[in-house]
This record gives C-alpha cells, structure tokens and sequence, in this order.
C-alpha cells in the first residue's frame, strides 16, 4: 500500500537526533506494549508478523508520525485485538477516560469492518520455506520492479518500483508478506537481494543545482534490497554494478 | 505507576497504552509480570554487546570471520543469542572501499538478537527517509565523514534478512585480546552510522 510508513526518500523529516546512554524503554509503557503485542500473538489476536505488520501500516497516518515506534505498535495491536473480538474500541476508549485520556485525544487504531480472514497458523515459526521450482533469476542478472502495488500489504517499497537493479544474492523460498499478512497463505516465493545504484533509485532532477546537498550526483552509492521474485520482471539493459 | 500523577505529562498514547494494559489484565490476556520480563530481557540479556562479541571474535580469528560472512546464521547458532527477529542473519564487511549501513525503510526491522533493540533515531522518519537518498550527507551530519571515494552500501532489510556490519578494526588495538576488543565495539558502528 502507499501508506505514510513507506518512508524511503521521502523529503522534510529534518535531522536524526541521537541520544547518548539511551535506555531500552523510555517508559514502561513502552515496555506494556511490547508484552501487549506479545500478549495478543499468543492469544491468537494475530498469527504472523506480516499481519502485524500491516496493521501498524493501516493506523491513522498523523498518529503513524506523532505517536513514536511504540505508540505505532500499541495502534497496530489494538486494532488487531478489536479485529480478533477480543476487545471493543469502546472498552478501551472508556477505560482510557478512566485513566486519564481526553475524548479529543488521537485514536492510531483502525480496524477494518470487514477483517480479511485470519488464514492458517506458521507451518512453523521460521519464514523459509523450500521451494521444488528453480529460481528464475542467478546472481549477475538485471531485474526491472514492479511498477504498481495492491492497496494492501507489500514489502516493495515506492522508491524502488520501476526501477533497474542487480541480483546478487539468492536465498530460496520465503513465506510471501503479500498474500500471508492478508490470511491468504504463505504462497512462498523465491526471494533475492537486488542491488541498485543510487542514481537509479534517485535521479537527479533536470534543474538540479551544482551545490544542491543531495547525493543523486553521487556515483558511489548502492542500496541493496531484499525482493520477491513476484516483484521482479527480466531486464535487458541498465547500469550493471 | 501513578496515573494520577503523571496523567497531564502523559502523551496520549501512554495513557490510552495504559488502559489496554489494565483491560487485558481484567480480561485475563497478560499478566503484569509478562511486563517486567520484557524489561529484563531487552534491558539486561539483549543488547549490543552479543554483536560486539562476535566482532572481537571475528577480529581475532580468521575462519570464524570467513564463516560469518559466508553464513552469518549458522556462524552465530553457537551463541544461542535470544531475542528473536533474526531468522537468516547476513553481516556485511566493512573494507578500505566500501562502507556498510543497514535501514529499514518500511518499518524498523533490525537484528535484535545481536544488537538488542534499536535506537529511537533507527525507527524515526528522519533516518528511515534518508539513509537510501542520501546517505553521505545524512552520515557527515551524524557525525561520520566519508570521502567520496569511499563506495556506500545501503542495506534497506525488506524481508527477513536481518543485516550487521563488520566494522573495520581499528590500527591501535591490534594484538589486544578479545575481551579487550569487544569493549571498543559500538553499536552504532555494528549498523554502520559510526566508524572504530
């Protein structure tokens, strides 16, 4: 989907800002939800981390950026729990006007009306997969990606679609995100790292100025990416690496 | 901890956090200790200095180096890190040339079970936007000068590959003993923003 969490090349996020000595929770709620998320996997809230995956993807996109890692993660799982029948957005908001919480107030969560199925639980809890069809690409080989993506979950993000990379690695069959985190089965699909030069993934813009502090001038930059092969189509000519 | 005294500090997402965690508790879906275990585990057992062992190792010994680059996964079996959310680990070598650096853009995947939980700044839109765009200029801000001859390989963790980088060892420590080796290693230079 083309949600706010795709953030690769977006522009105005402003500076990093690092901490020193920084604790592993800088709340315990932090730490709440954490056991939380772990709470509702085992109560069958969810039974993949694609899943969770895409949940965290469909909370409200102003909380997506303002309520931090955490609060992403405490929206994803409310919504899965709501989405499961364990609980009620109701429960919850009346619990939170007890503790504190003014009606006005945020909600990340947004469970869907209809929930996709909940599809069946991991073979087992590791992601490969063998597959008895042969890869269709070796290291070495040009790979065009996909342009287009589904509205729902995929692991291709927007500034890699339409582009030209390398293959070089190769690494079996994976559990496929696309169709597992929507309870569509695991379809595992042959995954493969592409390599991609920066200025492929980045073009430099035609009025682009000779101090302009952006690296799409930059010759010396490869991103690499962990791909499906359903995401991929043969390519005959680009910047071999 | 107090609600009631902390309710007009709180960011609404730690209260409305606070009320699932006490309707899950009413419904019989967590216990509170399940909290305290997670504290311990990512605060105590988890964390950098399980990558920074195996840095100082691979430092001091070169099959085990070849054999985690080669197969990182099976390189590190022995350890019996926990922590989980490395399913297939690839450690990427830092060389004269080339430079490693591991994002992920998408959400924030990272190898929790030799570098424990990431940093704030590893899962914020700042990093995650543009680390793959430009990440010369976001590595110089964050303190780290590359020259630009120096090739820079991104690592955008898209799958379950869960990357590490090998940084190179720094000139001065060499001939010092492994245990000595592991308190140079920073977590920072095992994702590839900092150099030893």
């Amino acid at each position: 989907m083309d949600g706010i969490h795709d953030l690769g090349g977006k522009h105005g996020h402003g500076h990093v800002r690092q901490e020193s000595s920084e604790p592993a929770f800088h709340a315990r709620w932090e730490a709440a939800v954490f056991a939380m998320v772990n709470a509702a996997a085992a109560s069958g809230a969810f039974k993949n981390t694609d899943r969770f995956r895409h949940a965290i993807e469909r909370i409200d996109p102003v909380a997506y950026l303002s309520h931090g890692y955490y609060g992403r993660w405490l929206g994803g799982v409310e919504t899965l729990l709501v989405e499961a029948g364990l609980i009620t957005t109701d429960e919850i908001s009346r619990k939170a006007l007890e503790h504190g919480a003014d009606a006005s107030d945020l909600i990340a969560a947004r469970p869907g009306l209809v929930p996709d199925p909940q599809g069946d639980p991991p073979v087992n809890s590791m992601s490969d997969r063998s597959l008895n069809r042969p890869a269709r690409y070796k290291p070495g080989d040009l790979v065009r990606t996909a342009t287009v993506v589904q509205s729902g979950h995929t692991r291709l993000p927007a500034y890699a679609r339409g582009k030209i990379g390398q293959v070089i690695d190769v690494h079996g069959g994976w559990v496929y995100p696309d169709t597992n985190a929507h309870g569509r089965g695991e379809q595992p699909q042959h995954l493969y790292t592409v390599a991609f030069t920066g200025s492929e993934l980045f073009p430099a813009p035609i009025d682009a100025a000779d101090d302009q502090p952006e690296s799409s001038q930059d010759q010396n930059i490869r991103v690499c990416l962990d791909l499906f092969e359903p995401y991929l189509t043969p390519a005959t000519s680009g910047a071999r690496l | 901890m107090s609600n009631h005294e902390h309710e007009h500090q709180q960011p609404p997402q730690a209260i409305r956090a606070e009320a699932l965690e006490s309707l899950l508790i009413e419904k019989g879906l967590l216990t509170p200790d399940a909290i305290d275990e997670v504290i311990i585990r990512y605060g105590e057992r988890v964390g950098p200095l399980n990558g920074a062992r195996l840095v100082a190792k691979a430092w001091c010994d070169p099959v085990f180096r070849q054999q985690l680059l080669e197969d990182g996964t099976s390189a590190v079996a022995d350890f019996n890190f926990e922590g989980g959310q490395v399913e297939k680990l690839v450690v990427v070598a830092n060389t004269e040339q080339i430079h490693n650096v591991v994002v992920c853009t998408l959400c924030s995947c990272y190898p929790w079970a030799v570098l424990g939980l990431p940093p704030k700044w590893y899962k914020d839109p700042a990093y995650r936007s543009r680390i793959v765009r430009e990440p010369r200029v976001l590595l110089a801000e964050m303190g780290l000068a590359l020259a630009p001859d120096i090739e820079i390989r991104v690592w955008d963790s898209s799958a379950e590959i869960r990357y590490m980088v090998l940084p190179l060892q720094p000139g001065e420590s060499v001939g010092e003993d492994e245990a000595q080796l592991v308190e140079r290693v920073t977590r920072d230079s095992m994702i590839g923003v900092a150099v030893l």
